[in-house]
Parts: structure tokens; C-alpha cells; sequence
């Protein structure tokens, strides 16, 4: 039964990647359809260390750009015929070059978690970021290298020229890709990730090697990391020193965090929230990347568990079948919540913007006069005070519906 | 030849002295709190900021007092509000938070100054050649940037080696529970601390703006630097921080001032490649191309045989 139960999960996960581009098709949502797929395997890997390992890595763009520039290197040498196989291979290459890179810095980073970690990754991302401008030949300097992904032998007569075809292989590759990470995690050495993040002077005692533990995961992280480059080679065509670099390095850090790092699926809704914001916000504002930094830090301070933690805190209520009782207290609470939120972005935007008015939720706001601001103030300073007001009554219902029944072993 | 080594050695130690300003209050922030304070050159960043608005209507010299004033009470709010709460959930997620302030710092500084280079001068009292050496003119400003910091350590020396407070300080760092037995309120000290080391980075954003351009990509371009010679000193020691900013400050400017690299040695060694080789850009390779990436050259060689860094004390 458990068997059949977590295989139905699993094929819904694979007839959500097929199906999606059926709902929206246009060339935008196919598009970011492909850099989701990109995201979703790179934040996964990425939990493979902080998540499941963890170790606060600052360079883990390393192995992604890594296998990202073989993987064009790969595509040119397609383009010649120097190699001759087909593009669906592609983001293999891009994985064990990951892995190699992976094999051989995690060979001398491993020894410590913590800060020493952090900090050694933080150096190599930042040494082979700076050598990516040194080396101009294999990395093409600031402009960097580009491909062409139609060179390759046509698989089921598909030449991959549209983004779709695209999409399906990358769906494929994802579907793969999540599938082993997800089994990685069941092995011993997964669950060993776990036992040295914990405590690994106990893991040491019952006869594990922190160290070597450490090193696995790491590795496996840079084999994932170093797919998702080569995902990224084969949708962009092109890939530059910016892609290994401490900024991409940091964006999967936030998608980890924000989507929840102690669960397997938080990385996902990572990948996909800022996959969102990234690519519909940032038509809408010039700020989108200011309510990203807000938004990461109010995600460290008030849901440390991330997006995904947010839900399974609600596990308990649901198994005692409560669920119901915090829908009201929910409403109430979080109208206001969001229109304080709606403020707050039309003060932000109204300060920052050039033109004569803001069009905002279909309203027209003028910025030059008073009186715009002081609506929106009133309304913001309105809404947080029915926050605080309906705030108790949320609280009570939470701890209601959490409440242990009469039992001593509780 | 002589003439380069000097004014490289001044230029290496005016970069090292602005260094170690930072790093001085990152290692006093990572000794009390053991966080590695990922903000701490957008500190550095926002005193610089701040000192230019200053400047605008005050002068440089209001700038000076009042930038850092305002960053270490920023600093101190930080630490109250923000990093005191995220400590519960250990060390890892304080260092998350202070990369995430580090990325929200920088997107704010981009939305209250712009994206673009702010024209931030240094004062024309100090515009001009302090002396003149071999037909080179070394401005007087880096020689007030070189006599300011100094002042700032012996200060801060004395004040932390002789002063009460400094004795109290001490103590918290090494036996929080016991200096919190005797009646001194410990977090209250932390909270203090973290605002003197971020008023520190302030100083340095304010005497450094002029020199290195004020531009929302600064702390980026400061900051991992800083790391690199805390961690290279030691964690937590002071000293080792200053012979690692010196270090790296100095290796830096003969760098840049160098004129060799891999194509002399290869005439030295009576060698040559040919041009077109896919390596050529290993054959071509000079000292001041490689220079930004000697210190994490550096980090990476120092954790990997001396994790403890130079000065730094042997883990338990």
C-alpha cells in the first residue's frame, strides 16, 4: 500500500510536467517553464548540501557553470563533428563534469562543515569566478560561449529548433533527476547526510567517517548541479562567466531557503516562487529584486522551515482533522495582511517611480499630491492595526486546534 | 624600480590599514557572537552613502562624524531585531540572515541612491601632494586615510586593553555566563559591540568613498576581501587580522604594480609556445592580471594546511 501510495505521487509529478504546457502555451510560459525546470534540479542539488548535508555552500554555481560551458563546448564540438550524439545526452556531460569538479575541490573542502565550509566554498566560487575572465579561451571572457543545440542527429525526427521540444527533454531530465535525489535520499548515505548534519561526533562513534560522508553528498550535489548547467546549456544556447558566479551562487541559496530546506519538495516551491517572481514580477517593477531581499529576509526570521515547513506545520491539525477550525481565524487575519502588503509595495513603488501616475490594481495613483500618500499610509496604518486586533483570536485558534488531548505520554 | 616599490608599499598599506578597519569589527563581532557577519562591508557601503548626502549639505568633515553615528545605530537595531532573534535557530541561519541583509542592503542602497556612481569627492583641504617622490606626487588624502586609521587602533586598543569597559568586553567574550553572573547585562554588551564594529566599517566606507568610488557594487567588491583575511588570521584574533590585512594589501598593490608574468619566465626559462594554443591564455598570463584572485588563492591555501588560520587557536 505505502508503495502504491508514494508511487501515485510520483505520477502525478510526471503528468503535472507533461501536461503543463498544455494549459499555457505561449512562447513566455514555455519559457519560463524552461527556466523552472533549470531551477527546480539546481535548488534540489542544492539541498543535497545545506538541506540534507548540512553544509552552507557559497559557490555552488561552480559546478553549474562548470557543467554549463562543457555542455556548449559539447554543442560546438556537435557543430563541428568532432563528437556525434544526440542533444538529449547533453545535460550528462554537463553532470559529470559537476561531478569531476565536485570529486576533486570536495576532496580537500569536506574535511569541516560549518563555517569553515561555508568559507572555502565562498573562496573557490570566488577564485574560479575570477578566473572565468582570465581564461578567455575556454570561457569566451565577459561576453562568454555560445552554441547551437540543432546540430545533433534528430531524435524521432525532432530537431529541438522550438523551446517546447526543449521543455520535454527537460522535463525528462527533471523527472529523472528528482527521482534520484529523491532515492539518494532513502540510501544509507543519504541517511547518513542526515546523521553528521546533526551530530557527527556520533556518526564518528558508531564507525561513519564525517568526512567521507560529507563527501559523497557533496559529490552527488555537483553531479546534480552539473545537469542543471547543462539543462541551461541547451535551452539558452549560451552561457557566460555570470553563471558560475557568487550572484547565481546566492539566488539558489534563497530559492533553498525560501521553498523550505528540511523537506524534500521545498526546494521545488523555491524554485518555482522565484522562477515566478523573476520572470512576471520583474515586467511590473523595477523593484522586484528589493521584495525578493524582503521577502528572504522575513522568510529567516519568521518561517526558518520555509514555504514548504509553513505547510507541514499544519499536519498535525489535519490529522486530528481541525483543519477547519483555522480557516476563519486565517481569513480574517490575513485580508488585512495582504492589503498591508498592497500598501506597503504602492508606497515603495509611488517614491521610486519617474512617470506622472502608477497604475496599480487598475487604480491610478498620483504621486505628486498629498493626499495619495496619506490614503495609502491611513489604509496601511488601518490594516496593521486589524492585524493586531484579529492576531489573539488566530493564536487561540492555532493552539486549539494543535492542543494534545487529555494524555500523560503527550 | 625603487621608486614603484615605494609607492606600492604606501598604496598596499593605505588598502591594508582600510582592510583591517573592517576586519577589525568583523573578528570582534565573530569572537562574541561566533557569526560571521555577511553585512558587514554593506555597512562599510552605507557609511559611504551616507557620508556623501552628509557631504552634500554639510561638508565632508560633518560627514565623518555623523556617517558612522548613523550606521552603528543601524548596526545596533540590526542585531537587537534581527540577528537575536534568528540565533535560536543556530549558526547556520545566522549566517543566512546576514547574506540576505547583505542582498537586501545593497538592493536598498540602489533604490534610495540609484544604481549609478555617486560623485563623492574628498575634501580640498586635503587636495593636495602631500610629498614628492622621484617626480611622483603622493596625495595628501591617502596619508590622512593612513593617519586616521592608525589613530582609530590605538583607540581602540587602549580602550579595549585598559578601559573597564574593555576589561568587561573581554571578559563577555571568553565567559558570557559568568560576566552575566556578575551583574553586567551581556546582551546589552553584544548589541554594543556589533554597533561599534558596523560603525567601524562605517569609518571606513566614509574614507574610502572618495578613493574608491561609492557605487551600490562596493561592499560586494570589499567584502568577500574581508573574509578572506579573517579567515586567513584566524578567526576571532585580532593581531592575525592585522598581519593578514597588511598581507593581503601589500600582495595586492605589487601585484598590480609588477610588470612580469608567465611569458618573462618562459623567456628565462629559454621556452616558448605557440600562440594559438588553447592554453595560450596560461602562456600569457602576468602578475597584475591574476592580482584579484591572490587572496582566495590565498584562503584556499591557508584552509587547506592551516584551517586554523595563522594566528587563529586549536579547535577543541
Amino acid at each position: 500500500m505505502a508503495f502504491l501510495k508514494k508511487s501515485t505521487i510520483w505520477i502525478a509529478y510526471l503528468l503535472a510536467l507533461l501536461v503543463l504546457p498544455q494549459f499555457f502555451n505561449s512562447i513566455l510560459a514555455i519559457s519560463i517553464y524552461n527556466q523552472m525546470a533549470i531551477a527546480i534540479v539546481f535548488a534540489l542539488s542544492y539541498n543535497m548540501l545545506l538541506g540534507q548535508g548540512g553544509m552552507l555552500s557559497f559557490g555552488h554555481a561552480v559546478y553549474f557553470g562548470l557543467g554549463g560551458f562543457l555542455a556548449v563546448h559539447t554543442l560546438i564540438m556537435i557543430e563541428f563533428e568532432t563528437v556525434y550524439f544526440s542533444i538529449i545526452f547533453i545535460p550528462l556531460v554537463g553532470g559529470v563534469i559537476g561531478l569531476l569538479a565536485a570529486i576533486f575541490i570536495g576532496s580537500f573542502s569536506t574535511h569541516k562543515a560549518g563555517t569553515v565550509f561555508a568559507m572555502i566554498s565562498l573562496g573557490i566560487g570566488e577564485l574560479i569566478a575570477a578566473s572565468s575572465l582570465i581564461f578567455v579561451s575556454f570561457f569566451g571572457g565577459e561576453a562568454g560561449v555560445s552554441g547551437d543545440r540543432t546540430f545533433g542527429p534528430p531524435l524521432f525526427g525532432v530537431e529541438f529548433l522550438q523551446d517546447v521540444e526543449i521543455y520535454y527533454l527537460a522535463a525528462g531530465w527533471v523527472f529523472i533527476a528528482t527521482v534520484f535525489m529523491y532515492l539518494f535520499t532513502q540510501t544509507p548515505a543519504g541517511r547518513m547526510a542526515n546523521a553528521v548534519r546533526d551530530n557527527p561526533e556520533r556518526a564518528e562513534f558508531i564507525g561513519y567517517s564525517a568526512r567521507r560522508v560529507r563527501f559523497i553528498s557533496f559529490c552527488a550535489a555537483g553531479f546534480f548541479a552539473g545537469i542543471a548547467g547543462g539543462l541551461f546549456a541547451l535551452n539558452y544556447e549560451f552561457i557566460t562567466e555570470e553563471n558560475l558566479n557568487a550572484a547565481t551562487s546566492g539566488r539558489v541559496l534563497l530559492m533553498a531557503y525560501i521553498g523550505g530546506l528540511g523537506y524534500f519538495i521545498g526546494p521545488i516551491v523555491g524554485a518555482v516562487i522565484l522562477t515566478l517572481m523573476n520572470s512576471l514580477l520583474s515586467n511590473y517593477s523595477e523593484l522586484w529584486m528589493l521584495y525578493l531581499g524582503i521577502l528572504f529576509l522575513l522568510t529567516v526570521m519568521f518561517l526558518p522551515r520555509g514555504f514548504a515547513g509553513f505547510i507541514m506545520m499544519h499536519q498535525v491539525a489535519w490529522i486530528r482533522g481541525k483543519l477547519h477550525t483555522l480557516f476563519i481565524p486565517y481569513l480574517l487575519t490575513g485580508i488585512p495582511a495582504l492589503i498591508l502588503i498592497l500598501s506597503c509595495v504602492a508606497l515603495l513603488e509611488m517614491s521610486h517611480i519617474e512617470e506622472e501616475v502608477l497604475h496599480y490594481l487598475g487604480l491610478e495613483l498620483n504621486p505628486a499630491t498629498l493626499l495619495t500618500w496619506v490614503i495609502t499610509i491611513v489604509i496601511a496604518s488601518a490594516s496593521l492595526f486589524a492585524i493586531r486586533l484579529t492576531l489573539p483570536r488566530l493564536r487561540a485558534a492555532w493552539e486549539a486546534a494543535n492542543a494534545i488531548p487529555d494524555s500523560e505520554d503527550g | 624600480m625603487l621608486d614603484v616599490f615605494i609607492f606600492a608599499t604606501l598604496n598596499g598599506l593605505v588598502t591594508g590599514l582600510l582592510l583591517f578597519m573592517l576586519a577589525s569589527g568583523l573578528t570582534l563581532i565573530f569572537s562574541m557572537m561566533g557569526v560571521l557577519n555577511f553585512a558587514h562591508a554593506s555597512f562599510y557601503m552605507l557609511g559611504a552613502y551616507f557620508a556623501y548626502s552628509i557631504s552634500l549639505y554639510f561638508g565632508f568633515w560633518t560627514g565623518l562624524i555623523f556617517a558612522p553615528l548613523i550606521v552603528g545605530v543601524l548596526g545596533a537595531f540590526v542585531e537587537r531585531y534581527g540577528l537575536r532573534r534568528v540565533h535560536q535557530a543556530g549558526h547556520v541561519a545566522e549566517l543566512v540572515f546576514t547574506f540576505g541583509l547583505a542582498f537586501l542592503i545593497e538592493e536598498a542602497v540602489q533604490f534610495f541612491w540609484g544604481p549609478g556612481t555617486k560623485n563623492y569627492q574628498q575634501p580640498e583641504l586635503l587636495d593636495f601632494p602631500l610629498f614628492t617622490l622621484f617626480g611622483q606626487e603622493f596625495p595628501a588624502y591617502r596619508g590622512f586615510m593612513i593617519g586616521i586609521s592608525i589613530t582609530i587602533f590605538i583607540g581602540l586598543y587602549y580602550l579595549l586593553t585598559r578601559s573597564r569597559i574593555g576589561i568587561i568586553i573581554q571578559a563577555a567574550i571568553t565567559h558570557p555566563k559568568t560576566v552575566a553572573n556578575l551583574g553586567h547585562n551581556v546582551p546589552l554588551i553584544f548589541m554594543g559591540v556589533f554597533g561599534v564594529g558596523t560603525a567601524l566599517a562605517g569609518v571606513a566606507g566614509v574614507i574610502a568613498g572618495p578613493v574608491l568610488t561609492t557605487f551600490p557594487g562596493m561592499a560586494v567588491v570589499l567584502g568577500s576581501i574581508v573574509f578572506v583575511i579573517v579567515v586567513i588570521g584566524g578567526l576571532g584574533s585580532l593581531a592575525g587580522a592585522f598581519i593578514a590585512s597588511l598581507l593581503i594589501g601589500l600582495l595586492q598593490s605589487y601585484a598590480i604594480a609588477s610588470d612580469v608574468g608567465v611569458p618573462d619566465l618562459l623567456n628565462l626559462l629559454g621556452l616558448e609556445f605557440a600562440r594559438d594554443h588553447p592554453l595560450t591564455d596560461l602562456w600569457t598570463m602576468t602578475l597584475p592580471q591574476i592580482a584579484p584572485i591572490l587572496p582566495f588563492l590565498l584562503l584556499v591555501l591557508v584552509l587547506i594546511f592551516r584551517p586554523t588560520g595563522l594566528l587563529g587557536k586549536r579547535e577543541q
